[in-house]
């Protein structure tokens, strides 16, 4: 019976992915082991500030995050600068203030700017709008099984260029092996070597492309360490209670039972 | 209530015969939770507890949510990442308020499923039935407007496509689709009268909920044998049954605590499972995505709306004898509310003297091939209709009427049905009397 159960769950959980899967198109997707996956993975603070740096440096000048509350940056679960950077990583944004309808530096309590090229999408969500890319069979297995989701998207995407290039009506498209249909208008944003790390991690590309991929996924789900501690009590806390639970049904059915068997005999 | 015989509430003290002769509230409240209730209910009785709690669930997390979301097109979007970002949990209640839809889906099919097998839906439990499936059609209206809500790509192009459905209907459609839009497209409107109708359903499904209790607290639970508890006297009634409270009430505590510890996992370590990453992009009416697809709830029944193409005879037979007012599109919408009205007209269809399927040899089998036909076409509505998937469907689709508008009323008259037992008592002494019940017989109460 338990193992029906458990078989028919996993069948309705494939099932149900399956949807979320069959409206991206196919393209090929790296998994990549990041320290936020499973239930007990939390966001690497180090990794986080050396996305937050390919972020601005590179992915800014096109995209934005307006989303984001620039003050989160702060926030335990997060990167996790201390206030005083905060403030001062918010003067390089200039945004629109409605009551002086003027652009002014930013402060801490301000969002990321919009994206400054209006053909860029905001990347605040993209991590979680791009979770659902992977099969097999429209089943979603892969992201179940070895959690990929929107940041091996993300990764496959920045080290997926191949170097080709057409020109259609006058756009230029790129061939990538991740994004769906082959061709992306966004030129390689990433070659390798494009920031300095400030821990001096090694700037290839790959590890770029990683850690940018981690901070995109900080900026969808900025509550991922709380939500998987509250998981944790909630999840330890209801096994106590459905076992004494168990117990205290058992021990009132009893004498039900027992009169049932001492009538059979 | 013309219901089991058993014991009533005696008020006692002097304030309770006082209360008691104006209001029989505690005499309400006692029949309720002492009622009589089938020994030998097994494991699949306990969704409808599962069911009331995710009622609750959604009402205290939706009023909670509903007072941070602004319903306007240009910033509910924003609004749901407020939630998630500045609001205190804001992020957890959002997420048991999402996955809480998919865990009322999931139990209310186990739930109508259950009933199916066992009968439940037959004589004289039909109005428990009725209701049952308003219930789940409240359900499915409520669940489609709160997935508007966020106002992401796959809420407004969902609206887009099942409000269609409306305008499909001969000659009315337009104006009826225009009249649900609040306008010509999806919009600000649409989205207004959605998060009204969104709170207000709930509550209907509350009063729905207590119709549904009434009417099955009047016939009797249905059981796993499908015989009926004895009536004749209290002492006989007594012999097939225990009070709710507290034998029924505390393993369905357990049953549920169980399916929360998943439930709880599901939330706080992979929310956005069960849901569509289009929806982290918001709403833009000028790109159409790749790839509407509904919920996964709905997926079974968008198969079937999508299963009859034009190319499909008997859609052709519709359009060519009502002279092209029928069209596919048309037929499609007919199949989908079809297939839910003739599961309604199940104790009508259904001929069969026996009530449990667990008597019935043939049944059993096109029972299960029923269950598995749903699952099938949960999965043909998740794919794009290419390759096998309309096949599939159409398959899946006629075996979804065969069965309820054929074998249903064929197999009540020519299977043998099995013996029953003559009580429940009976059915209850045979699967406790030697397995468990000798070793637990052995030691004291304590």
């Amino acid at each position: 019976m338990m193992r029906k159960i458990t078989a028919t769950t996993l069948t309705v959980l494939a099932l149900a992915s399956g949807g979320a899967w069959a409206a991206g198109g196919e393209g090929h997707v790296e998994d990549v082991d990041f320290s936020f996956e499973g239930p007990f993975g939390v966001y690497d603070q180090i990794q986080l500030q050396r996305g937050l740096k390919v972020y601005t440096e590179v992915c800014s000048s096109c995209h934005g995050l307006k989303y984001v509350p620039i003050r989160t940056l702060s926030d335990e679960g997060g990167p996790a600068l201390p206030e005083e950077q905060v403030r001062a990583y918010a003067q390089n944004f200039e945004v629109w203030d409605e009551e002086l309808r003027d652009y002014r530096t930013a402060t801490p309590n301000d969002h990321f700017p919009e994206s400054a090229n209006e053909q860029a999408p905001d990347l605040s969500l993209m991590a979680k709008a791009r979770a659902g890319f992977h099969g097999p069979m429209g089943l979603g297995l892969n992201q179940l099984f070895k959690g990929m989701g929107g940041p091996e998207y993300i990764y496959s995407l920045l080290t997926g260029y191949t170097g080709e290039e057409k020109e259609v009506a006058g756009t230029v498209f790129y061939e990538n092996t991740a994004f769906p249909g082959g061709w992306i208008a966004m030129a390689p944003p990433l070659y390798g070597e494009d920031v300095e790390f400030d821990d001096g991690h090694p700037n290839t590309l790959e590890n770029e492309a990683e850690d940018v991929a981690a901070f995109l996924m900080w900026a969808a789900e900025p509550k991922m360490n709380a939500r998987k501690r509250a998981g944790f009590v909630g999840v330890t806390f209801l096994i106590v209670l459905t076992v004494l639970l168990y117990l205290t049904n058992k021990q009132i059915w009893a004498p039900v039972k027992r009169a049932a068997a001492r009538k059979s005999a | 209530m013309s219901g089991i015989p058993h014991d009533h509430y005696e008020p006692k003290t002097r304030f309770e015969k006082w209360l008691h002769q104006r209001l029989p509230i505690v005499a309400l409240m006692y029949d309720t939770l002492m009622i009589p209730t089938p020994k030998n209910l097994n494991w699949m009785w306990v969704w409808g507890i599962v069911l009331t709690f995710c009622l609750a669930l959604q009402i205290v997390t939706g009023i909670v949510l509903a007072m941070h979301y602004t319903p306007h097109v240009d910033l509910a979007f924003a609004s749901v990442e407020h939630i998630m970002r500045d609001v205190n949990y804001g992020h957890m209640l959002r997420y048991f308020h999402a996955n809480g839809a998919s865990l009322f889906f999931v139990a209310v099919y186990l739930h109508i499923f259950r009933g199916l097998y066992y009968g439940s839906y037959k004589s004289p439990r039909e109005v428990t039935w009725i209701i049952g499936i308003l219930i789940y059609l409240a359900m499915m209206a409520t669940a489609f407007m709160g997935y508007v809500l966020p106002w992401g790509q796959m809420s407004f192009w969902g609206a887009t496509v099942i409000t269609g459905l409306f305008g499909a209907i001969p000659f009315v459609g337009d104006a009826i689709q225009t009249w649900l839009l609040g306008g010509p497209a999806v919009d600000n409107p649409t989205l207004n009268r959605f998060f009204s109708l969104h709170y207000l359903l709930p509550f209907i499904i509350a009063a729905l909920v207590i119709v549904h209790i009434w009417a099955f607290h009047t016939t009797g639970n249905n059981n796993p044998t499908g015989v009926e508890v004895r009536r004749t006297s209290k002492e006989e009634a007594a012999k097939d049954t225990v009070p709710f409270w507290p034998y029924f009430v505390i393993k369905d505590f357990f049953a549920l605590s169980f399916v929360l510890v998943v439930f709880f996992a599901i939330v706080a370590f992979m929310p956005n499972y069960l849901g569509h990453p289009d929806n982290y992009v918001e709403a833009n009416p000028l790109a159409t995505p790749a790839h509407i697809v509904p919920e996964w709830y709905f997926l079974p029944f968008y198969a079937i709306l999508r299963a009859f193409t034009a190319d499909v005879w008997v859609v052709q037979l519709a359009n060519f004898i009502t002279g092209g007012i029928i069209d596919a599109k048309f037929f499609g919408v007919l199949a989908m509310f079809g297939s839910i009205l003739v599961m309604a007209l199940a104790p009508w269809l259904d001929t069969s003297m026996v009530r449990s399927g667990r008597y019935r040899p043939m049944f059993k089998w096109w029972f299960w091939l029923l269950a598995l036909d749903f699952l099938v076409l949960m999965w043909c509505g998740s794919q794009p209709p290419e390759g096998l998937v309309p096949a599939l469907s159409l398959i899946g689709t006629s075996y979804w009427f065969f069965y309820f508008l054929i074998l249903l009323p064929v197999l009540g008259v020519i299977e043998k049905p099995l013996p029953q037992p003559a009580t429940i008592e009976e059915d209850f002494i045979a699967h406790y009397g030697h397995a468990d019940g000798g070793a637990t017989s052995a030691k004291p109460a304590e």
